[in-house]
């Protein structure tokens, strides 16, 4: 019922606000290609159909989205860019000083999404006070998946702080289990270190480190102790971790062959389709320390010619995020709406807590980019962070010459 | 008419490729090189900046490893396929039965990708998976095979999989100089009572000096270009461990949005072919103009 009233109030609100004559066109260029993330973007596809616009698919699927950006860099060089695309984090700013990216901000006013979306999250979707992408979901990266029966075999809690985590892991590495289920691919370890660095950093020393890129911060003797609980992880990981695909790593908590693995919240997706259900089966809990680190997706919407085009960036940026699409694309992601005032009655209890953690978070200014997942930093920095950070994981790096090469590595960068 | 003819034709046929030529491969080194030296970032620009992509590319560890290892892979995979390849050719040469079968065997990893060789590496050298496992279950539970895993030793994983791969076509190659020495010299050695490895050490391998030189500018710009089977069999793990420039280029150029960096890198790459290259080349004009 709500549904359709919704469906009703913005078709009215669409005859009145685009000129008869232009019919929607879009072209969408996305990597949103396997299987539970095609079906969320043919969500979105049904919903424009239904609208009266006419969609053009363009999926570049590979890379994680190195292959989109590539034919995205092409397209934009001839001249000839999509309507919309899947941009996220700076990499909107980036394009935006470009030149290329289109103004929304009719249709974001007019919907009010200023009141709707968590203000940092806001931030992310503003070029320069207009308003140029429209954010799709929230993930979430500092989470910890545990398996409940390996844990309570053992009589270990979920862990709140660092030492607990620590603790908890020398216990399960004596009764001969993995502790931590870890992939060794540059990512992995990138999104690992930032989980820790946000619980000793703390918020306020996450952001001055990661977003800000704070010379002191990042030399400092807290970062020195980031590093040291990095090596500690790589004691708790398993000998045979090099290049071990994310879903794999979920799978051995899933079957107890480990006991805790930190993995943002796509992980979830994984353990549902194997039939588990929270808090039963599998637990889910934020990393220990306070904070919230986000990877937003988005999409972006480009300078385009044509009434027809531009009517279809305008119901487009409307749909997503209208609370219909918010809604039915999370459930199928796995992460939560952007925008907070979406009934969450069919959510899990997972997508519960990161709701509450993420309101509770944009309060107190807690909720932070995850730099690992590209929403902090340009490809640059972030970049020349995760060699690092990947460089000391995989050998036997002191945490003192790691800062160091972190201070060289990020000032090389710019 | 005919005269004409004759005399343009082959001008006009060599025209179009000439042409494609000079654009697609001068015009665009020109363009990289030009690109090398602006601040592009996410999209080229023209405006030039200097020498600040090369500084911070040299100021790179990760850059650092990436040359490094093209140092030891490109020695390494030359030197062993070379002998290895020497050493198969020389144990066929000797009028066994069935060369025909063992030749073709040992010709067929060059008939696959890097892509696949990298990937088969990668399952037989892990060791949850491949060597390592197999020989602990035969009851060895002290044998550690885990190079692929070590980022010391990740590259020398690299070295094992490319030199399977290349051995074999440079054995194609010397066994072909071994069959085009003259088998008059070979056969008065004989009757001289010459051993046969003096007969091999200084009558038949110093005339295949050519051959030598082929293999050798084969291998050496395959070691350079090598790409895929590092992306194949460690994906340039565990860290940045195995990188070579050509990978380091990619992932600037494609993950990073930094053209600039990769732009340099290329060029530092191109400057490597060409310390390699010019010298050959230079010898072979040479030789002709005497």
């Amino acid at each position: 019922m709500k549904t359709s009233v919704f469906a009703a109030v913005s078709a009215i609100a669409l005859t009145c606000a685009m000129p008869a004559v232009a019919e929607p066109q879009a072209e969408v260029l996305h990597w949103w290609t396997s299987g539970g993330e095609a079906k969320s973007v043919a969500v979105l596809q049904q919903e424009f159909a239904d609208n009266g616009g006419t969609w053009t698919d363009m999926p570049v699927a590979g890379g994680g989205g190195d292959a989109a950006m590539t034919a995205l860099r092409a397209r934009v060089l001839s001249g000839n860019a999509p309507t919309a695309v899947q941009l996220k984090g700076p990499a909107i700013q980036e394009w935006y000083e470009e030149g290329v990216l289109a103004d929304i901000s009719a249709v974001a006013e007019a919907e009010g999404w200023a009141d709707v979306l968590p203000a940092s999250i806001a931030g992310h979707m503003m070029c320069e006070g207009t308003w140029c992408a429209a954010p799709v979901n929230v993930h979430r990266i500092d989470w910890i998946w545990g398996n409940a029966d390996v844990l309570s075999a053992n009589g270990i809690a979920m862990p709140t702080t660092w030492d607990e985590f620590n603790a908890a892991a020398d216990k399960l590495a004596a009764a001969g289990i993995t502790p931590l289920a870890h992939g060794g691919q540059a990512w992995q370890d990138a999104t690992v270190f930032e989980a820790v660095a946000l619980g000793i950093l703390g918020a306020d020393g996450f952001k001055k480190a990661f977003v800000d890129l704070d010379m002191d911060t990042l030399k400092s003797a807290e970062m020195v102790a980031v590093f040291d609980q990095m090596r500690k992880m790589r004691g708790y990981v398993d000998d045979n971790f090099s290049g071990r695909d994310w879903n794999l790593a979920t799978a051995m908590v899933m079957n107890g062959e480990a006991a805790f693995q930190i993995m943002g919240d796509w992980a979830k997706g994984e353990f549902l389709a194997a039939g588990k259900v929270p808090g039963e089966d599998f637990l889910c809990a934020s990393v220990p320390g306070d904070g919230f680190l986000y990877n937003v997706d988005s999409f972006a919407m480009f300078n385009v010619d044509g009434d027809d085009k531009k009517a279809g960036q305008d119901l487009l940026s409307k749909l997503i995020v209208g609370k219909n699409f918010q809604k039915v694309f999370n459930l199928n992601k796995g992460s939560i709406p952007a925008r907070v005032d979406v009934a969450l009655d069919e959510f899990d209890s997972c997508a519960h807590l990161s709701a509450k953690d993420m309101n509770e978070s944009s309060d107190n200014g807690s909720l932070l980019p995850s730099y690992a997942h590209g929403m902090a930093l340009r490809g640059a920095q972030s970049g020349a962070i995760t060699d690092v950070v990947t460089a000391h994981f995989n050998s036997d790096m002191s945490s003192a010459d790691a800062v160091n090469m972190l201070a060289d590595a990020v000032a090389n960068s710019m | 008419m005919t005269e004409w003819l004759e005399r343009h034709v082959p001008k006009m046929v060599l025209a179009p490729s000439f042409a494609a030529i000079l654009v697609f491969v001068y015009g665009f080194i020109a363009w990289t090189a030009w690109v090398s030296l602006t601040r592009s970032r996410l999209l080229p620009k023209y405006e030039i900046e200097g020498l600040i992509q090369y500084e911070r590319l040299f100021a790179s560890p990760r850059f650092d490893t990436a040359m490094v290892n093209l140092f030891i892979f490109g020695t390494l995979f030359i030197i062993i396929s070379m002998v290895l390849g020497l050493l198969i050719a020389i144990l066929l040469d000797q009028k066994i039965r069935t060369e025909g079968v063992l030749r073709t065997i040992y010709l067929y990893p060059m008939a696959l990708s890097m892509i696949v060789t990298g990937t088969a590496w990668k399952w037989i050298m892990n060791p949850g998976l491949g060597i390592e496992k197999m020989v602990r279950d035969w009851g060895f539970e002290n044998f550690s095979f885990d190079w692929v895993i070590d980022p010391d030793m990740a590259i020398y994983a690299v070295v094992i999989a490319g030199v399977w791969q290349a051995s074999g076509f440079v054995m194609a190659l010397f066994l072909a100089g071994l069959r085009s020495v003259d088998g008059e010299i070979i056969k008065a050695a004989q009757v001289d009572g010459i051993p046969n490895w003096r007969i091999y050490s200084a009558i038949i391998i110093p005339s295949m000096a050519p051959i030598f030189l082929s293999a050798f500018i084969v291998l050496a710009h395959l070691a350079i270009k090598s790409f895929d089977l590092v992306i194949a069999l460690t994906g340039g793990g565990p860290g940045y461990a195995t990188d070579l420039p050509a990978t380091y280029m990619y992932a600037m150029a494609f993950s990073r949005g930094d053209i600039g960096q990769a732009a340099s890198s290329a060029m530092v790459m191109m400057a490597v072919v060409f310390a390699i290259i010019v010298p050959y080349l230079y010898s072979e004009l040479r030789t002709k103009h005497d």
